[in-house]
């Protein structure tokens, strides 16, 4: 009994943690602009079986691919057992489900084969990224957290996958010697009695060498330790995701869902713009008119702050693994240039984190803190860095858009404060002056057809 | 050739009544830049060769607004826009061919929500149709027998509206072997033209983005490094001479692969 309010208590203490948790990142999110994303719904969640589910965009590198899969499969699947042994751990059962009989052989068996997929996966990622030289994994931003964060998840699986695996070690040679008591007519204790004949066990059987010393209370001791290991561990480690970067387990899927489903080369239209230059052209329009006392007040052009971001922007953030994937296939990052799109995405969500840690100090609203994305966090010459190939966002196994960040963040550079290298002004100046980013008159333009019979 | 070919303005076309079956967008990059204005005699010889009635803007043209656009100017690209819409429905614009996938890729996808509604097409999709609809015929392909030909992909053609196989599908036209570098379609690098960087020195780093490309490009051995943009163009032509290639390279333009193979030039 007191096993089973101990559960309920640290079971109870892991779900509200992640609940607060998700309840602030939700706010976070939403304190960036308007987007509707709410068209389409076939095509969405077409996108979000394809990408999320069936994780299209991550085999298109084979090795790495095909390894996140298994551990995906793993973390997805042994979710049935850790509903068990919820249940069990309620209730005091052991086992629940053992009752569906050869189904429940073939589960547990399956469990097995795929814990030692995610633990050999587990071990291989590992390796890659701290003993392989993979430049994407030692570039400039995968420094301190960022890089014992990815360790961190590695080693945490590693052990609860190795916890489980004994745990069912433990239990299987709990259910030989069980059966062995009832064959000499001895004594059974109550405690044993639990460790009735249930399961398969196909990989964790090659565990038993090392717990096959200990005395019958020895092994239910250590039965018991690593259930207890194993449960809490996955409880610790859901309410370290959203703190994480690992948190794209769960917002693969509405990021995916919410994709941007326009093809990548057509950026989107600022209405606030569309407003002014039509007015602007409008002959009709009373130049002298008193604006509209009821109007709301301007909206920034462009974003400086992270909060001038759309939710949508913001939601990539979170959804960010830093993978890198992205830096890896950027032409600007190749060739030596400052600008990594991971770095704008792991930026964004800092930033926006420490807004919303600033709202929570002061009751709820942001005081100024001198600080912004724009120069604070992302430079300049890094924006100007891009060269807008969608590289980036082709790369991205979660459909992240770093460069719709990079282009808001030049918006507010060139149409709020003017700040452009200076070849740029002056392509700003050829268009507005000749209707070409040279300085070539419009009258010049149909030269080349008088040139066309010419050899 | 022999007939003298002479392309007509909207204006033109109008005073006369007529109406184009497509307007020539030919572009900035088209208009003034010797070379780029070379792609653009080439897709006039092969749409006048194809019996199109096509007409230009002429001196009526004008940017886009893409680089504003990508440099982070919406007021300029807007202002850009509407005039542009304004002269293309003037004219009741409903057909555009662009020699460029920049202006191919605005228009296209950036105009309609101002007003601007039409069918846009790259000129190599278009004249991948004009082969398919047997207007067309390449019939000194042979010419490219036994060179390899490598495409590189312009960005806002392949990744941005995924165009990958009319450029292709033209090329195949050609007696040459078609040979992809390591980095194409979906995975292609950029030329490092974009995003208004034609218009700027490049950001300090340890190599031109041109010049990566181009040894990759060079990797697969070509004897011509076919492109669909101007911009790529340039860049291309820039890195192949970088390597003083030039003599073995040629960058070229597929519709001026295919106004060659069709015997216009």
């Amino acid at each position: 009994m007191l096993e089973q309010i101990a559960f309920a208590l640290v079971f109870i203490a892991g779900v509200s943690l992640f609940a607060l948790r998700i309840k602030a990142i939700r706010r976070n999110i939403l304190l960036g602009r308007d987007d509707d994303r709410s068209d389409n719904s076939s095509a969405r969640w077409k996108t979000m079986a394809l990408v999320a589910l069936g994780q299209s965009k991550m085999v298109v590198r084979p090795v790495a691919g095909i390894m996140h899969i298994l551990i995906y499969l793993g973390f997805v699947i042994i979710n049935i057992e850790v509903l068990e042994i919820i249940i069990d751990g309620v209730t005091g059962h052991h086992r629940i489900f053992a009752g569906i009989g050869g189904l429940y052989d073939f589960l547990i068996g399956s469990f097995e084969i795929l814990a030692l997929g995610v633990l050999v996966s587990c071990v291989v990622f590992l390796a890659r990224r701290n003993m392989l030289r993979i430049k994407r994994f030692h570039s400039a931003e995968m420094t301190k957290w960022p890089k014992s964060d990815a360790n961190i998840i590695l080693i945490v699986e590693i052990l609860l996958m190795f916890a489980f695996l004994s745990m069912n070690a433990c239990d299987a040679l709990l259910q030989g010697a069980l059966v062995q008591a009832q064959a000499e007519g001895a004594e059974i204790s109550e405690k044993l009695s639990h460790y009735a004949q249930a399961g398969s066990f196909p990989i964790s059987q090659f565990l038993n060498p090392l717990y096959e010393g200990l005395s019958v209370s020895g092994l239910i001791m250590m039965e018991r330790f690593m259930w207890w290991f194993h449960i809490v561990g996955i409880l610790g480690f859901l309410v370290y995701v959203p703190y994480s970067k690992h948190f794209h387990i769960f917002l693969a899927f509405p990021n995916t869902y919410y994709s941007n489903l326009n093809p990548k080369g057509g950026f989107n239209n600022m209405e606030a713009v569309t407003k002014e230059v039509q007015l602007m052209m409008d002959p009709s329009a009373d130049p002298y008119a008193a604006p509209d006392p009821n109007a709301a007040p301007p909206a920034k052009f462009g974003a400086k702050d992270a909060n001038d971001l759309t939710w949508k922007q913001l939601m990539d953030s979170y959804s960010c693994t830093e993978c890198g994937r992205c830096t890896s296939q950027c032409p600007a990052n190749q060739t030596g240039k400052l600008l990594s799109p991971r770095k704008i995405m792991m930026d964004t969500r800092d930033r926006i984190e420490e807004i919303g840690k600033n709202m929570d100090k002061n009751k709820g609203t942001f005081q100024d803190d001198g600080k912004t994305l724009l120069g604070d966090y992302i430079s300049e010459e890094e924006l100007w860095a891009c060269t807008s190939c969608n590289a980036c966002v082709e790369a991205c196994p979660v459909n992240i858009d770093p460069l719709g960040i990079i282009v808001d963040l030049r918006r507010y550079l060139i149409m709020e404060e003017s700040k452009s290298p200076e070849s740029i002004t002056a392509m700003f100046n050829n268009i507005e002056n000749n209707g070409a980013p040279w300085a070539f008159p419009a009258s010049d333009r149909g030269k080349w057809t008088e040139e066309m019979n010419e050899a | 050739m022999s007939q003298a070919i002479h392309v007509p303005t909207m204006a033109e076309m109008l005073a006369k009544g007529e109406t184009p079956e497509v307007l020539f967008w030919v572009g900035c990059s088209g208009s003034f830049d010797d070379r780029a204005k070379k792609i653009t005699k080439a897709i006039a010889k092969i749409l006048t060769h194809a019996g199109v009635k096509f007409a230009v803007l002429g001196a009526e043209e004008s940017c886009t607004g893409d680089p504003a656009k990508r440099a982070g100017n919406e007021f300029l690209y807007q202002m850009q826009a509407m005039q542009n819409i304004m002269v293309l429905n003037g004219y009741e614009i409903k057909n555009i061919v662009t020699g460029c996938p920049h202006c191919f890729n605005i228009m296209k996808n950036e105009y309609p929500e101002l007003g601007g509604n039409y069918e846009v097409q790259h000129h190599t999709q278009f004249i991948n149709q004009l082969i398919k609809d047997g207007r067309l015929q390449v019939k000194d392909g042979e010419i490219f027998k036994g060179k390899r030909i490598t495409f590189h992909d312009p960005c806002y053609l392949g990744r941005g509206n995924d165009v990958y196989e009319a450029p292709r599908s033209v090329l195949q036209q050609l007696d040459a072997e078609l040979v992809e570098m390591r980095r194409c379609k979906k995975q292609g690098l950029c030329c490092g033209a974009g995003g208004a960087q034609m218009f700027k020195e490049a950001e300090p780093g340890n190599k031109e983005v041109n010049i990566e490309r181009t040894e990759e490009a060079l990797e697969v051995k070509p004897n011509v490094i076919a492109t669909g943009c101007p911009f790529c163009n340039t860049m291309m032509t820039d890195g192949v001479k970088n390597f003083e290639k030039e003599g073995s390279v040629e960058v070229k333009d597929i519709a001026e692969l295919i106004a060659e193979a069709a015997d216009l030039l």
